[in-house]
């Protein structure tokens, strides 16, 4: 079955031209395909600033294009498409921001932002049409239509913003959605309702998402499937009980363990130092985690790791699992879980 | 014992054309010397303008209308600008939102940092000036070549270090940091905390914690506040609000929070803050309160004990009744 979207050994590196000499590797050999198991799934995609989480979506989405590799929509180069396939790309794919405030023109009302997408995609043949696709999908947000619509941007609370943005993509039935970091600048009391949302495109409407965020909490709230960047390559990936429940690659656990608990008897754990060889190392060839990393040994220096399929679920980019069998990067999305409703509590 | 800092139905509104926005309505609070309070808000919920009053920095058309502030036994509120100036840094310090942000872009690290001294009155030969700011970037796990460096130059965390430095660089009893790690990556935005705690030790100084990351609070505070429409609505040990929290928005705030044990558990509160110039009557939660009697609407709850050094203002507990989330 042909993957929906695909990116295959994508590369993106910044720089190293005449003005801006200095060249960052954003974004390094990563492979990915959604919709291609029929199942739609959520894939969280976790990662610190300069991870390369936000170049992966701009990639994915057409706004940025690959130094090597290409990105596939349906089999064909992003680059390549014709007109009608790239306005079919534009309504299968859709993308939520952080800011729910930046996409707003102040000077209209939030109906303008849900009536564009329909206008333009001819969604509806008439004004009524419109708007009882409007209301509907206010209402699969949970959002009242007469509390939401008419009103200005500076109206609406943050998190009714972003629900807006949310009944926006769902308006257009898109195939698979890709958020980042959809809740960030909302409120803890209004981000579950939004993470609610997210959640029920996927289990009600059956689309796939890709949600990026720097948050490992939210991640593991609402994925099936996880992948941890570091500074452009996978660290570790897999089912999201096991990345998050037992982290194997260092990183992983450095990141967990750093996530302040709101609970005040279980204290965060301290960094512990990197291993006096991992110390040594530099931006060579080795493992970009080498210098940070309390276990780095010889090999770790050398040549960057590959990813070791430690179980039938998960993969991590570490030499510790060198025992276990490779996984091929663009093979990466075998060892993910398929099932279609996310485990409940 | 005499409270180090204690704040007394400090009330501060923004004046506009649709009225005042009632920012921090009748706010008390006592800290303690060496105490790490944790004040906890989501947007709108007054915590930053209460930060900048203690500090005296409301700028117009906001005004504190009332209330008292008291730093070790001196009226913060009746002070001349002047007395307030040479307060500020030298007794009590503010690390701003994004203060970051705010470092001068063509100054040297080791500029920034005398530029306070200097405006205290500190007298320094280069020798000393150099050996000072030397001990500050060690202090918070610097190394003494970043004086030589410009803002441009450091990550996010290393520029927030350099904050910490100015606001300890005169040894103040209280330090207030305002959201100091919200723009900062989960590892770095602990090795901060950590090395705020360790200064605040060294310094025996006190701290005033704000923020709206719950996590965060419970890491680092002794005491707990949480705030919302301008109120604070409970305080309270830290192990006692995580554990048993007594305010319906306390417990519900708490239970809105993700973990990472257990999936789909967390649920949102229903509803949305009110805006700050049309403030419900009575309780300003009781809209969204799902405990919400007759009274809430009609009477305002005080602060009332529930335990050792522990309050909350609701009605349900003035009755007796037991609120369980």
């Amino acid at each position: 079955m042909t993957a929906l979207l695909e990116a295959r050994h994508v590369t993106k590196i910044f720089g190293g031209g005449l003005i801006k000499k200095r060249r960052t590797v954003a974004l390094e050999d990563f492979s990915l395909a959604i919709g291609n198991s029929g199942q739609p799934m959520i894939t969280g995609v976790v990662g610190e600033s300069g991870s390369g989480k936000t170049t992966m979506a701009r990639l994915l989405l057409g706004l940025e294009s690959p130094t090597q590799g290409g990105v596939f929509y349906q089999g064909k180069d992003l680059r390549q498409l014709s007109r009608a396939e790239w306005r079919s790309f534009l309504q299968d794919v859709q993308l939520i921001f952080q800011d729910p405030f930046e996409v707003y023109n102040p000077f209209y009302p939030v109906d303008r932002v849900l009536m564009t997408p329909i206008a333009k995609f001819g969604l509806a043949r008439s004004k009524a049409e419109a708007r009882a696709l409007i209301e509907e999908a206010l209402q699969a947000v949970g959002l009242r239509p007469e509390e939401t619509l008419g009103r200005y941007p500076h109206q609406l609370s943050g998190g009714q913003r972003q629900r807006v943005m949310v009944a926006r993509a769902l308006l257009l039935r898109p195939r698979l959605i890709v958020a980042d970091e959809p809740v960030s600048m909302i409120d803890a009391s209004l981000r579950a309702t939004v993470l609610d949302n997210l959640r029920q495109l996927n289990e009600g409407f059956g689309i796939s998402l890709i949600y990026i965020t720097h948050d490992l909490t939210t991640a593991y709230q609402i994925s099936h499937n996880i992948i941890v960047l570091y500074k452009g390559s996978v660290a570790e990936v897999g089912d999201v009980e096991l990345v998050v429940g037992q982290p194997q690659h260092p990183y992983t656990q450095l990141l967990i363990g750093s996530i302040p608990l709101p609970d005040p008897s279980r204290r965060w754990r301290g960094e512990a130092p990197a291993s006096a060889l991992g110390q040594q190392a530099g931006d060579g060839a080795g493992c970009k985690f080498a210098d940070r990393c309390p276990q780095a040994f010889s090999l770790c220096l050398e040549k960057a790791p590959p990813l070791f399929q430690t179980d039938d679920h998960r993969a991590a980019a570490c030499y510790l699992y060198r025992d276990h069998a490779l996984l091929p990067l663009e093979e990466m999305d075998q060892v993910f879980a398929r099932r279609t409703a996310p485990a409940r509590g | 014992m005499r409270p180090l800092l204690a704040v007394n139905n400090l009330r501060v509104y923004y004046h506009t054309a649709q009225g005042p926005v009632k920012a921090v309505q009748d706010v008390s609070f006592d800290l303690q010397a060496g105490e790490r309070l944790g004040l906890i808000g989501e947007s709108g919920s007054g915590k930053s303008t209460l930060a900048l009053a203690i500090m005296r920095l409301i700028k117009p058309p906001g005004r504190i209308e009332a209330g008292e502030v008291w730093l070790d036994g001196t009226p913060v509120l009746s002070l001349s600008e002047e007395q307030m100036r040479q307060l500020r840094l030298a007794s009590i310090a503010l690390i701003s939102q994004g203060a970051m942000n705010s470092l001068n872009p063509v100054m040297r690290v080791r500029d920034q940092i005398l530029d306070g001294l200097h405006d205290h009155g500190l007298r320094l030969s280069r020798s000393e000036a150099e050996e000072r700011v030397g001990e500050l970037l060690e202090w918070v796990g610097l190394q003494r070549s970043v004086a030589d460096m410009f803002p441009h130059e450091l990550s996010g965390g290393m520029k927030q270090r350099v904050c910490i430095a100015i606001a300890i660089s005169l040894h103040p009893k209280v330090i207030i940091a305002d959201e100091p790690t919200s723009a900062l990556d989960v590892v770095v935005q602990r090795q901060v905390m950590e090395t705020l705690r360790r200064v605040q030790e060294d310094l025996a100084a006190s701290v005033i914690l704000i923020g709206h990351d719950m996590g965060l609070t419970a890491q680092f505070a002794d005491r707990v506040g949480i705030m919302y429409a301008g109120r604070l609505v409970e305080s309270g040990p830290v192990g006692d609000i995580f554990s048993q929290p007594r305010h319906p928005y306390s417990q519900l705030l708490i239970a809105s929070l993700p973990t990472l044990e257990k999936k789909g558990v967390f649920q949102g509160i229903a509803g949305f803050p009110p805006s700050l110039l049309e403030l419900p009557p009575g309780c300003v939660f009781h809209p969204r309160c799902p405990y919400a009697m007759e009274r809430c609407s009609r009477e305002e709850p005080q602060l009332r004990p529930v335990g050792p050094r522990h309050q909350a203002a609701c009605h349900l507990l003035a009755e007796g009744q037991e609120v369980t989330a």
